[in-house]
């Protein structure tokens, strides 16, 4: 566990209630600076309700969250739909976040790879070019904290990989913390400092590799153990080859 | 043609643009936000502050833009709290306001009120005290869009996102409402209540095709907008015909024409 002095933003003894149902109970989390944390659980976990508390969005029913003063945070959610009726192109969309010239715009797309994409029309994108104008307009705030939630959403697997792998780039080169969300723990893991592993409560937390042997994971992704050993390879490969593959996308994209 | 020596007719065609020109740039937010049927309950509650003004000795335009306000506060808080859909409380609220402001106006026999000409419309009848209100309503609603341009944008883009950004998402959405509520006031007189949404919705879905950014839309749309409001009066004036009914037909023309032209280039 963080210490609470240091931590960017946390929730303490948070509970969250949907009708009947909690969807949160007691959640303790907490982002340190310059980490990359992942939420991790099923569908209807209670993921993107945790985000939303941290980000101050929603209002917990119970608990409280601090958040260090001036916190700066850039955030990519997790569905963003663009009326089809709505003319906007990329740089009118990044300028929505954040009042700048179209160089500094030029500059964070070009930080995600896609600096081409300035003066295209954002119902044009496809699935990754869209998470990553949604990541440059994270970047433009400058933040201190990047909340991403299911930030490979609509993107192939191939693609996936590499949106991680930028991930991890951009936290080195920004020194700014990740509080990632995800249910697929296969791609993320190796991007990943800590994890936590949510299904309504805490199941449990910690290095990737501690929580995947972790028997309460175990049980929540049982199922997946098969898959989960061909990952860990991926994982592994990962970290081998890491300072070269950081180069070869960069020239793909 | 011989009636465009009348000042009357010139008093109706400022009017007239002048509505049209905030009434268009407004209007792409309510499709964009796909708020055409909120639109129109705001609108058909307008016959609601009719009545008001008329048992209270009001001019119709403040009246009206109470009612619209009134019924926009109740529709927001209704659609946060309420277990239905909200095209259900659209619905409810539309009819049930129109509905008593004409059962109030027969109550009130004092008065004889031309129905007709709220309904759709008289923009020949816009004399001096209206003509200040729908000139001060014009003022007041572009200044205040064009200052809640940028925020609006952002929350109808995604509220969300707006609101871990700094946008007060809250208070952002309660102006824009408060906005449609002085259009339907000013744009009462011009097309009625009932057509009201049809001067919010159809220029900008003419402009859709023509523009690459939203603030090009909106320009496009106010510029389609008074093309039709002055065809419309120039038909009324030539064929005797209604003259918000006639902007409303001379407007969806122009949506047609479009249609054909773009799919020309495209």
């Amino acid at each position: 566990m963080t210490n609470a002095d240091e931590a960017l933003v946390e929730s303490r003894g948070v509970s969250v209630r949907l009708g009947e149902r909690w969807v949160l109970e007691d959640v303790d989390a907490a982002v340190a600076p310059g980490e990359i944390l992942t939420l991790i659980g099923p569908n209807g976990s209670g993921k993107t309700t945790l985000v939303r508390v941290l980000l101050g969005l929603q209002r917990p029913d119970r608990g409280r969250i601090r958040r260090r003063s001036g916190l700066r945070i850039g955030y990519v959610p997790q569905r963003v739909h663009v009326e089809p009726t709505l003319p906007l192109t990329v740089a009118g969309f990044l300028a929505l976040g954040s009042r700048g010239e179209r160089e500094r715009a030029r500059e964070a797309l070009a930080e995600v790879g896609v600096a081409r994409l300035l003066d295209a029309r954002v119902q044009h994108l496809s699935g990754g070019e869209f998470q990553r104008m949604l990541l440059a307009r994270a970047l433009l705030r400058e933040p201190d904290l990047l909340v991403l939630d299911e930030p490979a959403q609509g993107v192939d697997v191939g693609g996936q990989r590499e949106l991680y792998r930028l991930i991890g780039r951009l936290r080195e080169r920004r020194q700014c913390a990740v509080l990632l969300v995800s249910h697929d723990l296969h791609l993320v893991m190796a991007a990943t400092d800590r994890v936590l592993c949510l299904n309504g409560h805490v199941c449990c937390r910690g290095a990737p590799a501690a929580v995947s042997a972790d028997p309460e994971y175990r049980r929540l992704f049982g199922p997946l153990d098969r898959e989960f050993a061909v990952y860990t390879h991926g994982h592994d490969h990962h970290h081998d080859v890491d300072g070269s593959v950081v180069s070869h996308t960069d020239q793909s994209t | 043609m011989s009636a465009w020596g009348d000042a009357f007719v010139w008093r109706a065609l400022a009017a007239g643009v002048g509505v049209a020109l905030v009434a268009a740039p407004l209007g792409c937010f309510v499709v964009w936000r796909r708020m055409a049927y909120f639109g129109d309950t705001l609108s058909h509650a307008a016959l609601l502050g009719v009545a008001l003004g008329v048992v209270l000795h009001l001019n119709p335009v403040p009246a009206v833009l109470i009612a619209a306000l009134a019924t926009g506060a109740l529709l927001v808080a209704l659609q946060h709290h309420g277990e239905f859909a909200s095209d259900t409380i659209l619905g409810i609220l539309a009819h049930s306001t129109l509905a008593l402001g004409v059962v109030v106006l027969a109550l009130v026999e004092s008065v004889r009120v031309d129905l007709f000409s709220y309904l759709f419309g008289d923009i020949l009848a816009v004399f001096g005290t209206d003509l200040y209100w729908i000139a001060g309503g014009v003022v007041v609603g572009l200044a205040a869009l064009a200052f809640l341009w940028r925020p609006l944008l952002a929350v109808t883009v995604h509220a969300d996102l707006a609101r871990v950004e700094g946008v007060p998402v809250t208070a952002v959405r309660l102006a824009f409402v408060a906005l449609l509520a002085i259009v339907v006031a000013v744009a009462m007189r011009i097309v009625g209540i009932l057509l009201i949404t049809s001067l919010l919705i159809i220029p900008p879905a003419t402009a859709r095709h023509f523009a690459r950014t939203p603030v090009q839309m909106a320009v496009i749309a106010a510029a389609v907008a008074v093309l039709a409001v002055a065809a419309g009066l120039a038909a009324s004036l030539t064929w005797d015909t209604p003259a918000g009914p006639s902007m409303v037909v001379a407007s969806a023309l122009l949506f047609l024409l479009s249609l054909v032209v773009s799919r020309g280039r495209g």
